[in-house]
């Protein structure tokens, strides 16, 4: 449903008053459109040490944007990104500061901040300390950027994925991404023949894909280049169709809530397809009750199909010969799995679940041909689900982020679709929030 | 190019059948049927796929619908480079429209196409009364004013009660039903076994849902998820209830509306093609088409006991048998067309009699009886249903993924069609 708020607050005359009265003013993200530059303007790198690693420049200038090291007077920078992987001492964050102040009100609408950065790892108190406070670093300047613009944080530790993240955060696939860190290890990230058509030749099931989330999910990886398995239940095979059509796809009715559900789903991808590439669990349902009131079946049912269903079917695909080397996995998690939600014991307990089922069983994806599991985060988005809740709720919930709107399905689409390329290999057993930083379990 | 080769049955596609002005009381038959191609379309990714043929048809169809199937095939993903045309043989059309495109498959003139059909007993085409039609003719076919004045004095009140179509025979005016009571009664079948036939028809269909047999056979249609006729709870006691409605002027009728087809809406579809298009697309082959053979009976003028209007089949399948040197006994699964419940029972008593066999059939002795435990075993036509040119495309699905799910066999065929005819034909896995 559309965001009339967002919508009165970019026509002319509700700006003005917006901006009089000293109301919320969210803009129109920035969102890929292929063709599009990358970003809307000259990319500014700096460094802490003094020094910008080439790599970097030649990363940006791949991307088909313009890398700059030298600021320019006037210049309407499309992002900012510093390489602070060199900070050792609380002193060293002046230059970051140094970098960053002078040139955040020329960032322009979705702009972008960068900070690539080096983990703590237990070596040096001092220098931990000093790496840990990038973190609170990025995370408020990311509230204090305004008109679309975003600032996130990579802890390299490998640069096998750095090309792949970088290209991610500048463009709009990542229009809803805000505030988080993301850990880059090492991995197998081949760059794509075509970074339009990143999953050229893949072969991609999304599960839950008749209706929301999951219908932009199996969208977004056919666009990219995916052959994409749209599965659902069987009863929601009308529209199904209508999506696999729609993407030049094809169906599969499933109830992966089923015992029979594994054994089903690898006879399909065995008469089917050549294997699978990449996997998404995006099949969930909600049946909320305060925990006082909660029934068997609406705690079972919950339970079954957002968590229990992802462990049997990864189960089955590691044991078996359908799951290809480097396959992708993508566990669709919410903020309720960090935050809690009053109502939703259950449903809390699948979302945190399956932080717990990626960030454990990462090695066991990485031992099957360097594959990896991942999930993301999403807040509050936009959905059939949200456009039943009572208007003031909504509109509150909306504007609790830092980009002061819902997120769209498209969003959630894109950085499942971005986990699930070969260029992000080196991103595994990690969770990315896709929140516009919501205050909700930040 | 000569070639000969088994045309593969690659899936089917079916959309749930509803009840006659039930939940697609307003769907037409186009509306059905481009919603099973494009279901089977998704199941298989044939979108923007030019097949070599879409063959399909409707038994009740409405005049401007002269080219459904085509117009169909423009309204479905399919590429509408994709030829197509339109079949009627009454209940036969489905499983006739699999022979044909199969038969093209096997000489080699095509790779792959879609066979099935459709109806509806709801959106059905009502026609002006017959006398109403001549005159409005002569009113056009007149030049002059008097010409047309005179015309219309041939207007009269009757001619409103427009003419609606009906399941009867033109040569004998009597309904399928009719027919089939006057065959039931000369064969003897009983109200038992009849009843008890119909609640297994309900009892296997309803356990192949629960199990998901359905699964990748079906495709949900306005909002409807399984076949509306059907009753899980249905038993031949509670069946034993029903008054009949056939051949009721005599005693001792045994026909219900429980052990008789109801009027049903609804369209199923069949993706045939050479193993070798299948296999470049990576998609499975459930079963072969073998072989087939039509046959007709002479119900006009025939005997009472042995040209009844459903027995055409009885007729057909020695031949099939005959050519394929295989006995009754050689099949792991037998689908016959459950018309009515004695329809099934009387062509199962027909083969197992000598004297008839032999008289009638040409045979040295009777073909035998068959392992009941092997008939229709996911239910049949009483239960899902039968709107008419769609039943023969529910029952080749249904039989091809049963041989698959099976690991290998032999399955039989048999529907009865209006008109004295009937359909045959043999599917191997």
């Amino acid at each position: 449903m559309s965001d009339k708020y967002l919508n009165l607050v970019n026509s002319p005359i509700g700006a003005k008053v917006a901006a009089t009265i000293g109301l919320p003013r969210p803009v129109v993200l920035r969102r890929f459109t292929a063709g599009q530059p990358i970003v809307p303007g000259p990319v500014l790198l700096g460094s802490t040490s003094g020094e910008v690693p080439t790599a970097l420049t030649k990363i940006v200038n791949g991307a088909g944007a313009e890398a700059v090291t030298e600021p320019q007077e006037g210049a309407r920078w499309g992002a900012l990104i510093l390489d602070a992987r060199s900070v050792a001492a609380p002193a060293d964050l002046a230059t970051l500061r140094a970098f960053l102040t002078p040139r955040l009100r020329s960032l322009a609408p979705s702009g972008r901040v960068i900070v690539l950065a080096r983990a703590a790892n237990g070596a040096d108190v001092t220098v931990d300390a000093t790496r840990q406070a990038l973190d609170g670093i990025v995370r408020s300047l990311a509230k204090e950027l305004q008109r679309g613009a975003t600032a996130n944080l990579l802890w390299v530790e490998d640069e096998a994925s750095l090309e792949s993240a970088i290209r991610f955060f500048l463009s709009g696939r990542s229009a809803y991404v805000d505030g988080q860190p993301v850990l880059l290890g090492p991995g197998t990230a081949p760059a794509p023949e075509d970074w339009e058509q990143p999953l050229a030749g893949k072969t991609a099931l999304v599960t839950g894909a008749a209706r929301g989330i999951g219908a932009a999910i199996a969208g977004v990886l056919a666009r990219d280049g995916a052959h994409v398995i749209a599965a659902d239940l069987p009863a929601a095979g009308e529209i199904l169709a209508k999506v696999a059509n729609k993407i030049n796809g094809t169906t599969l009715h499933l109830d992966v809530a089923s015992p029979e559900a594994p054994a089903k789903l690898l006879a399909h991808l065995a008469e089917h397809t050549g294997g699978l590439d990449i996997l998404i669990h995006n099949a969930g349902i909600t049946r909320d009750k305060l925990l006082a009131n909660m029934k068997p079946e609406q705690w079972d049912s919950v339970l079954a199909v957002n968590l229990e269903s992802q462990l049997r079917i990864n189960a089955a695909l590691l044991d078996s010969d359908q799951l290809r080397d480097q396959a992708r996995v993508v566990s669709l998690s919410s903020t309720t799995g960090f935050a809690g939600n009053r109502g939703q014991t259950n449903y809390g307990a699948t979302k945190a679940g399956v932080i717990g089922l990626v960030r454990s069983s990462a090695a066991a994806f990485t031992r099957h041909g360097d594959s990896t599991i991942n999930a993301i985060a999403p807040g509050f988005i936009d959905t059939e689900m949200t456009s039943k809740m009572p208007l003031a709720t909504r509109e509150v919930a909306r504007r609790m982020s830092s980009l002061q709107q819902a997120g769209l399905p498209i969003d959630v689409a894109e950085v499942v679709s971005w986990l699930a390329s070969p260029g992000a290999g080196g991103i595994n057993g990690q969770v990315l929030r896709v929140c516009g930083q919501n205050l909700v379990g930040a | 190019m000569s070639t000969s080769r088994r045309a593969a049955i690659v899936g089917g596609n079916r959309i749930p059948f509803a009840r006659s002005n039930g939940r697609y009381a307003h769907a037409s038959n186009q509306d059905m049927l481009t919603a099973a191609i494009d279901g089977l379309v998704a199941r298989f990714g044939l979108q923007d796929e030019r097949l070599g043929e879409v063959s399909a048809g409707a038994v009740l169809k409405h005049s401007r619908d002269f080219n459904l199937t085509r117009e169909s095939v423009l309204g479905s993903r399919l590429a509408p480079t994709t030829p197509a045309y339109d079949v009627q043989q009454a209940c036969g059309t489905g499983l006739e429209t699999a022979i044909l495109v199969a038969n093209k498959i096997a000489l080699g003139q095509i790779e792959s196409g879609v066979a099935g059909g459709v109806d509806t007993t709801s959106d059905a085409p009502i026609a002006v009364n017959e006398d109403l039609r001549e005159v409005l003719l002569d009113l056009n076919r007149a030049k002059t004013l008097s010409g047309r004045l005179k015309a219309l004095g041939g207007l009269r009140p009757g001619q409103l009660v427009p003419s609606i179509p009906q399941n009867s025979e033109p040569r004998t005016g009597l309904s399928m039903g009719e027919h089939q009571a006057v065959t039931t009664r000369e064969w003897g079948i009983t109200r038992e076994a009849q009843d008890e036939l119909a609640a297994a028809s309900h009892r296997n269909l309803a356990a192949a849902y629960d199990r998901g047999f359905f699964d990748d056979l079906l495709t949900p249609f306005l909002g409807l998820t399984r076949d509306q006729n059907l009753r899980p709870d249905s038993t031949a006691e509670k069946l034993a209830k029903l008054s009949p409605v056939f051949g009721t002027r005599e005693d001792g009728a045994t026909m219900t509306a429980g052990n008789s087809t109801p009027l049903t809406d609804g369209a199923s579809t069949v993706l045939l093609a050479s193993d070798e298009w299948a296999a470049q697309r990576n998609l499975p082959v459930l079963a072969h088409l073998v072989d087939a053979e039509t046959g007709a009976v002479d119900y006009v003028h025939g005997d009472r006991r042995t040209d009844g209007l459903l027995m055409a089949p009885i007729y057909a399948l020695p031949r099939l048998l005959a050519r394929n040197k295989l006995r009754l006994q050689d099949f792991d699964f037998y689908e016959i067309h459950e018309a009515f419940a004695s329809t099934v029972l009387t062509t199962l008593a027909a083969w197992e009699d000598d004297a008839f066999c032999t008289q009638y059939l040409g045979l040295d002795g009777a073909l035998g009886s068959i392992d009941r435990s092997k008939l229709n075993v996911n239910g049949s036509s009483l239960a899902a249903g039968h709107p008419f040119a769609a039943t023969g495309g529910r029952i080749v699905g249904t039989l091809a993924k049963l041989l698959h799910e099976n690991g290998g066999g032999r399955g039989l065929i048999s529907i009865c069609a209006a008109g004295g005819q009937g359909v045959v034909a043999i599917l191997e896995k």
